[in-house]
């Protein structure tokens, strides 16, 4: 057995799921599991690391790292990797680790599969699954001349156990990696949302045209209250100004795949359909019986939003109550 | 100055795909093939860079088959871009495309921006323009909506999650990769289309940029279309009780709440 990587991303010392869902995978996998973390908070996730099954913590405990730099991020998990020689390396296909990791192969001369949806290991073999053409199509990544193999996750594709608070995780310290920057994040911009982001949502609900104009997503931004949602939109509505960009569902927006989708006045445009066909649970309402996101849904309603979209919010609260 | 901009030509989305014999790819007979939408972007902010800076120039590039990848070039040398160079090659991963892209502009005197589009929509890998800022030795920016440039460094704003963005400041030479919102891609002007056809493309072959067969890391097998989705469940009655029916699915039958 050999030994499999994690890249673990953490919000001010807290895990995020998605690197939970790796961490487990890895354990599973019966290899030894490396855990890595990153930042000024880095110690307080060494015993999630463990009780998600991380045999080893690393971490680089440096206020440096809190924020995201593509360079003394390369050179520090460059410099990990070297030392802890993984046959596997997995982090999630997040803004970071789509950023990071494809400039980690480049340096490591080794290859990268990005975006993926599948994963199986076994031994120092790994197999990925990933969409290729916005979702029309599958394919199976097979590295070749790669010493590590390299793959980035998209969020809520693996699932998560409890965590066993029995086990423990050997915590390995590193010194921050010297590098000569010359990339500076100069300022961090909070988005207006505190919500988790779409690509990590569990659950989004997206509205389209048929909500007829931006005051109206106040209707969908109840509904995502109750059930802890994200909101989402269609490029017509961020095209027309209603909404910001982060919010796009889609070809030129963001890519999702949470358990539960629920498509509010959206027809379901081919560009739209490839960003969401990935949700596990499709719910369409539109007044129009032949939109073609009904072809998509597992749930459709013909009917108007504005009647329907508050009556499921108090069925929701109902439901999540009792 | 000299920019670069990195392109890619993809099927077009509407394009309906068919899986290869072998399964490694889809059929390339009868797919419409345009610039990666992202590319567009690129192309767009490589020019406006150039108009800001007289005696500037925006040279695009391709990697890929000659053959069909020169009407891309074209559609960017008739958008504005003012040299052309594809180099001609088939069944490179992102690894062995961002090398080559690293050493033509190299062998071309380097250059103080390089574009290109966030990620492109067939593999949808978002890598290429990453691995070659490292073989290339410069920092880079993927997911950018805004750019501003001086000579020494150029400052762009990076989309990241929940709605935030970082300010993130580089050194030039610098590569960016653009993401939607960072502009409106100008339209091919007649005028501009009559010129690019008269233009030169020079053409590369990918075997004399002497990249070794190892530095393939990646290929697809297996390719298959989703699954067919049962059919959809419609749901009847008015307001109140299709929305009590929808729920009592979503926790009975689906079990997602």
């Amino acid at each position: 057995m050999g030994k499999v990587l994690v890249f673990a991303e953490h919000t001010n010392g807290k895990l995020k799921r998605s690197s939970i869902e790796l961490i487990q995978a890895a354990a599973k996998s019966g290899n030894t599991v490396v855990a890595v973390a990153f930042g000024a908070h880095a110690a307080d996730v060494t015993a999630a690391m463990g009780h998600n099954g991380a045999n080893e913590a690393h971490i680089v405990k440096d206020a440096a790292l809190d924020a995201y730099n593509p360079e003394s991020f390369t050179a520090n998990i460059v410099a990990i990797i070297n030392k802890v020689q993984p046959s596997i390396v997995l982090a999630s296909a997040s803004s970071t680790g789509k950023d990071l990791f494809p400039r980690v192969a480049a340096r490591l001369n080794t290859g990268v599969a990005s975006d993926c949806t599948e994963l199986k290991i076994s031994g120092d073999n790994v197999t990925a699954v990933k969409p290729m053409y916005s979702g029309k199509a599958f394919a199976t990544v097979n590295f070749e001349n790669s010493p590590i193999k390299i793959v980035l996750m998209r969020a809520n594709q693996l699932p998560v156990e409890a965590a066993d608070t029995a086990k423990t995780a050997n915590v390995v310290e590193h010194a921050a990696a010297a590098t000569d920057l010359k990339t500076l994040i100069k300022e961090i911009v909070k988005g207006a949302s505190e919500k988790l982001d779409l690509t990590e949502a569990n659950i989004i609900v997206s509205g389209g045209r048929g909500l007829k104009e931006a005051g109206n997503f106040k209707m969908l931004n109840d509904l995502a209250d109750v059930l802890g949602a994200t909101v989402g939109a269609s490029r017509a509505v961020v095209d027309a100004g209603w909404v910001g960009h982060g919010m796009q569902v889609g070809q030129t927006g963001k890519t999702v795949a949470p358990t539960l989708y629920i498509a509010v006045g959206i027809s379901g445009a081919i560009q739209h359909l490839a960003g969401m066909s990935g949700s596990k649970v499709i719910v369409a309402i539109n007044n129009d019986a032949n939109a073609p996101i009904f072809q998509k849904a597992t749930y459709g309603i013909v009917g108007d939003a504005f009647d329907i979209v508050p009556k499921l919010t108090e069925e929701f609260k109902k439901a999540l109550h009792h | 100055m000299k920019i670069f901009v990195c392109i890619k030509q993809v099927p077009d989305t509407e394009t309906k795909i068919k899986i290869s014999p072998d399964q490694t790819g889809i059929e390339a007979a009868g797919i419409k093939w345009v610039m990666n939408p992202y590319d567009e972007y690129a192309v767009e902010e490589a020019n406006k860079l150039r108009d800001a800076n007289p005696g500037s120039q925006v040279w695009v590039l391709s990697v890929g088959p000659k053959a069909r990848v020169v009407e891309s070039l074209r559609t960017a040398l008739a958008m504005g871009s003012d040299e052309a160079i594809v180099v001609n090659a088939e069944g490179l991963d992102s690894f062995a495309t961002a090398k080559a892209l690293a050493e033509v502009i190299k062998a071309e005197g380097g250059a103080k921006v390089i574009f290109s589009g966030k990620l492109a929509i067939d593999d949808n890998a978002s890598s290429v323009s990453q691995m070659m800022a490292e073989f290339l030795g410069v920092p880079h920016t993927t997911v950018v909506s805004k750019f501003a440039f001086t000579p020494e460094s150029v400052t762009v704003e990076r989309d990241i999650e929940g709605g935030a963005k970082e300010v993130v400041q580089m050194m030039t030479p610098a590569v960016v990769a653009a993401n939607k919102g960072l502009n409106m891609p100008r339209y091919a002007s007649l005028p501009g289309i009559m010129k690019a056809k008269k233009k030169t493309i020079k053409e590369i072959e990918f075997a004399s940029l002497n990249i070794p067969a190892t530095d393939i890391k990646v290929k697809y097998s297996g390719m298959t279309l989703p699954a067919e989705k049962p059919a959809v469940k419609m749901i009847s009655g008015d307001a109140a009780a299709q929305a009590s029916e929808l729920v009592k699915l979503l926790r009975d039958e689906a079990k997602v709440l």
